[in-house]
């Protein structure tokens, strides 16, 4: 069952995904220059996203568990530290390089074409790096 | 260029994802965290809900592009040194950073986490500033 849920609702952010423009990476890099052609059309998709999470998420966290699970996993980490500010500047650059963030990329696959596959095989190669770099460091 | 219409497919869209997001809380209890769920799908010993949310991600595109028929994007180039570089960043900073634009972008900021609209700030400022940067500055 879980297998099932999970499946559909990667579908359906899959169909998001694909419709909204966000596999798109002209689009995406249009959507984030700012200072230049900036096309509006993607903060329809964020802002979309964001309302139904906020609604939807505002009756779901008045439940005592999930459906189909023991309990919620939700992130217990509330500090604003220099790993979360670093991390996501240097995934801002990246995304801003090419104009695929991990959802895109790997929903671009459906494309069938090499840069998406050399994109996905690269951004897990960065995510192993950061694996190996954080176990060095402690 | 028909207003209505430019909007209309990036808001069901956007509106689908964030629908998508508030069904894996309701039903499993779990974040929707593309960055997240791609990496533990291929290290931790639970993961065929994540690798079934994955092969989702790549069969929704499909399915969209079929049956709306839907015109599929145009490249992004194969500059494959600027692509690598651009999926390393990617990839070490979502991990780094705990989450990308579904994990703090369109979860964090519906469950109102400060730690979350601190990480979508950022990245959304870098990401500006690189475009401006490659577009404007290097380009010129």
């Amino acid at each position: 069952m879980t297998q099932l849920i999970a499946l559909i609702c990667g579908t359906l952010f899959g169909i998001g995904l694909a419709i909204s423009g966000m596999t798109d990476t002209h689009k995406v890099q249009g959507f984030l220059d700012l200072f230049g052609a900036w096309d509006p059309a993607l903060v329809f998709v964020m802002g979309g996203a964001v309302v139904t999470t906020f609604i939807g998420f505002h009756f779901v966290q008045k439940l005592t568990r999930p459906t189909f699970a023991d309990k919620f996993s939700l992130p217990t980490n509330t500090s604003i530290d220099k790993p979360l500010l670093i991390g996501a500047a240097l995934f801002g650059i990246g995304w801003g390089l090419y104009g695929y963030c991990p959802g895109p990329a790997i929903a671009s696959l459906a494309y069938f074409r090499p840069e998406s596959a050399v994109f996905v095989v690269a951004m897990v190669t960065g995510m192993w790096v950061e694996k190996l770099w954080r176990e060095r460091s402690i | 260029m028909s207003l209505p219409l430019d909007f209309a497919w990036p808001l069901t869209g956007g509106i689908l994802i964030g629908l998508a997001a508030v069904l894996m809380l309701w039903l499993l209890g779990r974040i929707t965290g593309i960055s997240g769920i791609l990496w533990t799908s291929l290290v931790e010993t639970d993961r065929h809900w994540r690798l079934a949310f994955v092969a989702g991600l790549i069969l929704g595109p499909l399915l969209a592009h079929y049956f709306l028929n839907l015109p599929i994007p145009e490249s992004g180039g194969r500059n494959w040194p600027l692509i690598i570089v651009a999926g390393l960043l990617v990839g070490f900073g979502t991990r780094l950073g705990s989450g990308c634009t579904s994990g703090h972008g369109v979860c964090g900021l519906g469950r109102r986490s400060p730690r979350s609209l601190s990480a979508t700030l950022t990245f959304m400022a870098t990401g500006i500033i690189t475009v401006f940067i490659v577009r404007h500055l290097l380009a010129a």
